[in-house]
């Protein structure tokens, strides 16, 4: 075998050198721009950081696909919820009339919502898909309030960088950057194909992020903590999905 | 430079270091991403054809195997444990290594001519008659093994250069394709393909033809010798050959 040289063995130093000066850089700069996702520990962090970066700049200023009305689903299909518990079962019998979202954290008027308050807001639809992780998917219309509407009634403040989302179902919370929080596709869906979201596809409220897999769209959702950290909710992984073993960021 | 049939006698490693690395690399992110493939696949071993199927939507084809999910039962039930969250994130991790791998292998390439030197046929064989000798010269064991373990033949660099610029590609496309947020940029990923489950089942596909190639790539390098060929691509020279220099 041809001895290492010395010529070679320094510009393999350099290389090295440059490299790891590189990924110090990228670090500061991904940490800088918010563009490390809060369960980037451990084997996957590497894979789930560059995951999240990328496609978080990719759509930054880009819609989900939408889709005519001709091509919605005629047989879309739903994971089977957990029975209702007993206090739901008796807001389904009033007609959700006392279902309140409440919206706290670091905002200037905490607020709480009736489903009649979100209504009176500015109402959008979109026809997206769903996509679950598993490769099933289908095609619906969404109607409800976008976010964004209900962040500004609360007056987000600056250092706010996640928007929490809980649902009545305790082991069910997430959260979304604020970039995707305030995108104008982030719903708070309370229609689906024109009539109003079945509870069995998680009515009478449920968070739809087109840009995401299908595990980051909660149903029955009652509560919205806006924070600068995700690291006092859980296990401080971003959502109940790190600590199932899935990723926190579903873009892919 | 090369005058076959005599055994070219030659300094030179038979694989550069960037050939050999990137294609380690490629192996583990390869195997990585088939185990976790096959992994995120038994949660819902049916393929559809266009943008959307689901459970309750008829199946283009769907295999027989145990699941991991409760709602789609080929005939095994739920005997699968649910291992996609690590799955997908070493999926999605594998792949990573393998695009900036392959980067790094074809831009190499391109600045080297690597492929117009190694990869794309010799002027001469760039025909049927020349793919016919190939064949012909693997079915009748006429194979000069010197000369073999410095170039390719035709069969072997049209193969290569389907896997690298063709197969690998569409397993990226058809990958990115699938994602809601990459087509969301790049809307015609999904698009050109007929939509988001007709990239999965070409994902599928794609993977046998992979699996496929790596198995024949494998019985091959068996056949010329598998670890003077192995040797060869780890540490450059297969120390084999008469006249190479012994590693």
């Amino acid at each position: 075998m041809s001895t290492i040289s010395r010529r070679r063995l320094l510009k393999a130093g350099l290389a090295t050198t440059a490299g790891l000066a590189g990924f110090a850089v990228a670090d500061r700069l991904a940490h800088n721009f918010g563009l490390v996702p809060p369960d980037a520990g451990g084997i996957f962090g590497p894979g789930e950081t560059l995951t999240y970066a990328t496609q978080s700049l990719l759509t930054r200023h880009t819609l989900a696909r939408e889709f005519p009305r001709s091509m919605i689903s005629a047989n879309p299909f739903a994971v089977p919820i957990a029975p209702p518990t007993d206090a739901f079962k008796h807001s389904q019998a009033i007609g959700f009339s006392d279902w309140r979202l409440t919206v706290d954290g670091l905002v200037r008027h905490p607020a709480s919502f009736s489903l009649a308050d979100l209504k009176s807001m500015p109402i959008e639809s979109q026809i997206t898909e769903v996509s679950c992780e598993e490769g099933w998917s289908y095609i619906a219309e969404w109607i409800g309030t976008p976010l964004h509407h209900v962040l500004r009634e609360v007056g987000v403040l600056p250092q706010a960088r996640y928007a929490a989302y809980f649902s009545v179902e305790p082991t069910q919370w997430d959260s979304l950057d604020m970039h995707e929080a305030t995108h104008p596709q982030t719903i708070l869906t309370m229609g689906m194909n024109n009539g109003d979201l079945p509870v069995a596809f998680g009515g009478p409220l449920r968070m739809r992020v087109p840009l995401q897999i299908g595990y980051k769209n909660i149903k029955f959702l009652n509560r919205i903590t806006v924070t600068d950290s995700m690291k006092a909710f859980g296990k401080g992984m971003g959502s109940a999905s790190p600590e199932g073993g899935y990723a926190w960021f579903a873009g892919i | 430079m090369v005058t076959a049939p005599t055994p070219v006698v030659t300094k030179a490693p038979r694989h550069a270091a960037v050939v050999r690395v990137t294609h380690w690399l490629t192996v583990i992110a390869f195997l990585a991403l088939l185990v976790t493939g096959a992994e995120i696949l038994l949660s819902h071993p049916r393929f559809y054809w266009g943008e959307s199927g689901n459970p309750n939507m008829h199946a283009l084809f769907s295999l027989p195997l145990p699941t991991s999910r409760p709602w789609v039962n080929n005939g095994f039930g739920t005997a699968m444990p649910d291992g996609n969250g690590w799955g997908r994130y070493l999926h999605f991790e594998a792949a990573w290594l393998l695009v900036l791998t392959g980067a790094v292998y074809v831009l190499w390439g391109l600045a080297r001519g690597h492929f117009l030197r190694d990869l794309v046929p010799v002027r001469g064989e760039r025909s049927a008659g020349g793919f016919y000798r190939a064949v012909r010269a693997y079915l009748l064991g006429q194979r000069n093994a010197a000369s073999d373990a410095h170039t390719y033949n035709a069969l072997q660099r049209v193969t290569y250069l389907t896997v690298v610029f063709v197969l690998f590609p569409l397993m990226v496309w058809t990958g990115l394709a699938m994602s809601p947020s990459f087509t969301a940029a790049v809307p015609a990923a999904a698009n050109l393909l007929g939509g988001r489950q007709s990239a999965r089942t070409l994902h599928f596909l794609v993977t046998l033809l992979l699996v496929l190639f790596v198995a024949g790539h494998v019985g091959m390098v068996t056949l010329a010798g598998f670890w003077p060929r192995t040797r060869a691509m780890i540490v450059g020279r297969s120390g084999s050959v008469p006249g190479e220099e012994k590693p």
